[in-house]
């Protein structure tokens, strides 16, 4: 029996966002990556003496759009608060955070932790906004070095209940949680840039039991598959401890990605004291309602409220409407294609198998592509015009869709134009005929390989522009004659 | 014999007729400093060479017909909380040993922009924590008036120097009473604007909620001047008010009739006020009285808690922003032997600041400490509630108060160390403007025993121009503020 | 009993980042305590139900829009630090025991 069969496994999620900024969230210095260490900061990310923060609109605007796409209340009068502590890559010695009265609270996200099980609810206690810290380097060195270029950039803290049951339901939640502020521009989400990190709070109990066991919190997860791992070790590290008759003891623990395992950081004997206190060179933030629909009127669709109508506008089945929305440019691109060419289902078979092939083969993504959604369209409608075949559209794909251009003038610079004219594919056929008598013979006496190799003359002499159909049928017609 | 420097209005006439320039002024000022300022110990880092050269453009400028405002080529001093570009800023403080910013606050910009000369920073009590500018790594500044005595503070310096005419003008800061106090007790003029009228951009926190730069000058009128300059909204302060800049100077005209003048009846309930200060400040107001203005009884009866509040909230917010001074990015920094980035905090902030700062430090981050909290901090934030209340219902009735700025005239260098609530109880008067945000300026209204008395008129926030308009009115019927100290 | 233990301002010095001697730790908590003894007089007054204040200002926080300007240069930056190598500020080693998540 395993751990999650004796145990009720109970996790929470905490999650550090990076918003789509191009200033910091108090002060107008660069949100870069990469660049060169304390290049991208000014007084306040130094907290140079007299130093004062001022508030960026846009991340207030994109933090109300991440409250609005997870079903948040929005608070019209919210609170920027310090959280005191010292450490050299937090220069103020508080972080600017929000405690008492955050931006958003109560919402929720419909999870689905695996293809085929039901939807799962999982609310959200709050989502506030703050800034981050600098980066701290210690490897290899007698001492360590601050780099404040990250110092300040703006962040949300998504909150969520403790309603997850297991590591696999956490990381399916994780999952949505960043397809969604994809979607929205709240955030570009790339775990690899820091832009969406993750603490998980981790406790068992005896199944049946309502209070919450002893939590640990596993700190700074930063990909889906560190995520799934540290929960299932720390899940089976508690099983273990209650299975001997003992009791978790409450700490903060960081993940050892090259070792694989948990580690504790901190005990709750020195546990943190923040002393939290409403930020004195800050007011309140107010939102009117009307600010508030304003913000709502430029949310995009959410994916699940945009598969929904992909299943049933367009008769797409739900998991091809799933992984054509699965980012929202690849929908984008999908719907403006679809909508040109009129036929959904056909744009998305092509789409599902050839597009995403190509993609997956250059390791891109649908940002990539080049070809107008337009003229993708157009290229399906020379199809089925008959004026290319599938085989042809398959030549072509490859170029255009990396390289764009209109699908008409390629087909004829490659000379890939199907062989349409009845008149002439007629004639060909005759000609082929009468240069094989002796196959028209053999096909008399009942070798049906002979149709084959007529087929594969009339096909070559076409250089593959003919549809094989139409061959075949003007074919047999003759023959059987 | 270097003279002591003129008002700001007489300077003005003189760079106007061409009995004077500016050049002329910054001699004087370094001259008058070269004499007394040896004694008094009120400037920091004169900039000598700098402000010649700028003085010498402002009469480039004057010559040209291009002046920039009535304060072009006018020699001013500034508190060394309040940051220029390229200067040191230190604060007082040994932890900022060193340092030099490499931005300038908007309040300097803008007297930079109106072509006033900046010539030197001020004393001031370290972190601007202190009511004596005892409390500063250069050691204590003295009162022109008597040297054995304190100028106040914690704009020790920049009242100090206004008084001993080596300028006619300072910037001050106060989030307690730092500029009214030692106004008071140099016989000078000292204003602390609506909290928001003067950006706190590039003022060294002390409490954020609480501080305010303002000016330190020799009138009325001539603190009205710069007030206008220095006011105005600003986007780089989320505290500053949105409002245009002041045009207060425009406002004097003597005219107090009608005016009601509130007089707070829970000051002589006040232990330790010298019945002097009382009397002079009643006489003050009867002076007012025969000019057409009539006098109130009103009632604040929360104002006993105030000394309590604030040391309760200034305290937490500057546990706060005393923080960055960490050893890491600028300043002092002690060696850690190794043993990690604690001790190097540890050792850096123990040795870098004094013993008034770690006091404070400590009584700030108790205050907010789990399990005291609701019973500190956020009470205090209560009290402010009601005291806002008090007020607002206090000037229902009256357009102005009238008190004491403090409750006796300053008392002797090493009098008070020993025991730092004796040193707040005399910021009892001054703490309620910080707390309510209202505008409050002390100006010169009697002598006891050779040493000046301040006046505390106090007004609606927002009105400051109302507050400059009646402390001009008394200065138009009164000699005390042309009275120079013995030097 | 005292408002303010000897190990309470100990503790709060650790909070503060501050160390205090024997004889610093005696004279503290001894000016602690009778400042927190004047503050006592608050506990008199009755605050239930008062809103309490961080702002006089009965404004909201302005907003500024999202555009970046130039900061400072990386040498500016550093100009000031104690301990530098050119590109980064140097600090003594963070021990684990030191490590903030």
């Amino acid at each position: 029996m395993n751990a999650s069969e004796r145990y009720e496994v109970v996790i929470g999620l905490e999650v550090h966002v990076q918003l789509r900024t191009q200033s910091k969230l108090f002060s107008t210095a660069k949100v870069g990556f990469g660049d060169a260490p304390n290049h991208n900061v000014n007084e306040l990310c130094l907290a140079l003496p007299g130093a004062l923060p001022v508030l960026n609109a846009h991340a207030v605007e994109l933090a109300v759009r991440a409250g609005l796409a997870t079903h948040c209340r929005i608070n019209t009068h919210s609170v920027f608060a310090r959280k005191n502590y010292f450490y050299p890559d937090l220069p103020k010695g508080y972080q600017i955070s929000q405690y008492e009265q955050p931006l958003c609270s109560a919402g929720w996200l419909d999870v689905i932790a695996a293809e085929g099980e039901a939807a799962q609810r999982i609310g959200i206690t709050r989502i506030h906004m703050e800034e981050d810290a600098g980066k701290s380097l210690h490897e290899g060195r007698a001492g360590s070095a601050v780099d404040l270029n990250r110092s300040g950039v703006p962040l949300i803290e998504v909150v969520f209940e403790p309603d997850l049951r297991s590591a696999r339901q956490a990381v399916a939640c994780l999952r949505t949680l960043r397809e969604i502020l994809r979607y929205m521009g709240v955030s570009d989400g790339d775990m690899e840039k820091g832009q969406f990190r993750c603490d998980a709070n981790v406790s068992l109990r005896r199944h049946g039991e309502s209070a919450l066991g002893t939590r640990r919190e596993i700190k700074n997860l930063n990909s889906f598959r560190f995520a799934a791992a540290a929960i299932e070790q720390e899940v089976a590290a508690q099983a273990e401890i209650l299975d001997a008759g003992g009791a978790v003891v409450q700490a903060t623990l960081g993940y050892d990605v090259d070792k694989g395992r948990c580690f504790v950081m901190r005990s709750k004997e020195n546990a943190d004291d923040y002393r939290y206190f409403p930020d004195p060179d800050l007011l309140p933030l107010k939102l009117t309602q009307q600010r508030i629909e304003a913000i709502r009127a430029t949310l995009p669709e959410l994916p699940e409220q945009r598969r929904a109508r992909f299943e049933q506008d367009l008769g797409l089945r739900a998991d091809d409407a799933r992984v054509l929305t699965a980012s929202r440019t690849l929908a984008d691109w999908f719907e403006v294609a679809a909508l040109a060419h009129g036929a959904p289902q056909t744009v998305a078979k092509w789409v599902l198998r050839d597009v995403l092939g190509a993609l997956r083969e250059r390791d891109r993504d649908a940002s990539a592509l080049a070809l107008q959604p337009e003229h993708f369209a157009k290229l399906l409608a020379l199809q089925d015009a008959g004026r290319i075949t599938a085989k042809g559209v398959r030549q072509l794909l490859p170029e255009l869709l990396f390289e764009g251009g209109d699908p008409e003038t390629l087909l004829r610079a490659r000379g890939l134009e199907a062989v349409s004219d009845s008149a002439e594919l007629e004639a060909l056929v005759t000609r082929v005929l009468d240069e094989n008598t002796a196959v028209q013979k053999s096909y008399a006496a009942g070798d049906t390989r002979a149709l084959n190799f007529l087929m594969g003359k009339v096909m070559r002499e076409t250089r593959g522009r003919a549809d094989p159909q139409r061959v075949r049928a003007l074919l047999l017609g003759k023959l059987e004659r | 014999m270097a003279a002591p420097i003129a008002s700001l209005i007489e300077l003005c006439a003189d760079l106007e007729s061409g009995r004077s320039s500016a050049v002329a002024l910054v001699e004087n000022v370094f001259a008058r400093a070269d004499e007394v300022d040896g004694a008094l110990q009120t400037l920091l880092h004169p900039r000598r060479a700098a402000a010649l050269e700028e003085a010498a453009v402002s009469d480039a400028r004057r010559a040209a017909g291009r002046l920039r405002s009535p304060l072009d080529g006018i020699p001013i001093a500034i508190k060394d909380n309040i940051v220029q570009a390229g200067e040191p800023a230190s604060c007082a403080s040994r932890i900022l040993e060193g340092y030099r910013s490499p931005f300038s606050a908007t309040a300097v910009e803008r007297l930079r922009g109106a072509g006033a000369v900046i010539v030197a920073r001020t004393n001031m009590d370290e972190f601007a924590m202190g009511s004596s500018t005892e409390n500063s790594v250069r050691g204590p500044s003295r009162n022109p008036w008597s040297l054995e005595r304190t100028p106040g503070g914690s704009s020790g310096g920049s009242a100090a120097a206004v008084s001993a005419g080596i300028v006619p003008l300072a910037l001050g800061s106060d989030t307690g009473g730092s500029i009214r106090q030692p106004a008071s007790f140099c016989g000078v003029v000292g204003m602390k604007p609506t909290y928001g009228r003067v950006s706190r951009r590039g003022l060294v926190a002390f409490a954020s909620s609480l501080d305010q730069i303002g000016p330190i000058a020799r009138s009325a009128r001539d603190c009205a001047l710069l007030l206008d300059v220095l006011s105005g909204a600003d986007p780089g302060d989320s505290t500053a008010l949105p409002e245009a800049a002041l045009e207060s100077h425009r406002a004097l005209d003597g005219d107090v009739s009608g005016l009601r003048i509130g007089l707070p009846k829970e000051i002589r309930e006040t232990p330790g006020v010298s019945p002097e200060v009382l009397t002079k400040v009643e006489e003050a107001v009867a002076e007012l009285e025969r000019a057409g203005a009539r006098s109130l009884e009103v009632s604040l009866p929360h104002t006993r808690f105030a000394l309590a509040t604030y040391y309760l909230i200034s305290t937490a917010e500057a546990s706060g922003n005393l923080a960055r001074f960490d050893g890491v990015r600028y300043g002092f920094r002690a060696s850690s032997d190794g043993g990690g980035v604690t001790p190097m905090y540890e050792r850096t902030r123990s040795a870098g600041f004094g013993d008034e700062v770690k006091r404070r430090i400590l009584l700030g981050t108790f205050a907010l400490s789990a399990g005291y909290y609701d019973a500190y901090y956020r009470k205090a934030q209560q009290l402010r509630t009601l005291l806002l209340r008090d007020f607002e219902a206090a000037f229902q009735h009256c357009d102005v108060l009238a008190l004491p700025t403090t409750p006796q005239p300053a008392f002797r260098i090493g009098e008070k160390t020993g025991e730092p609530l004796s040193m707040y109880l005399t910021d009892v008067f001054t703490v309620p403007a910080n707390l309510t945000g209202a505008p409050g300026v002390s100006l010169p209204c009697g002598f006891q025993d050779g040493l000046p008395l301040g006046l505390q008129l106090m007004g609606r926030p927002l009105e400051d121009a109302t507050v400059l308009r009646v402390a001009d009115a008394f200065q138009r019927r009164s000699e005390y503020h042309l009275q120079r100290p013995p030097l | 009993m005292p408002r303010i233990t000897r190990e309470q301002v100990l503790y709060t010095a650790r909070l503060a980042r501050l160390r205090l001697t024997d004889d610093e730790a005696r004279a503290m908590t001894r000016h602690l305590e009778a400042i927190l003894d004047y503050a006592a007089q608050l506990e008199t007054v009755d605050t239930e139900g008062v809103e309490p204040m961080s702002h006089v200002m009965a404004l909201e926080t302005p907003l500024r829009s999202d555009a970046p300007q130039a900061g400072l240069s990386a040498d500016d930056a550093l100009a000031n630090a104690p301990g530098s190598d050119g590109t980064h500020f140097l600090v003594p080693k963070i021990l684990d025991s030191e490590t903030q998540a």
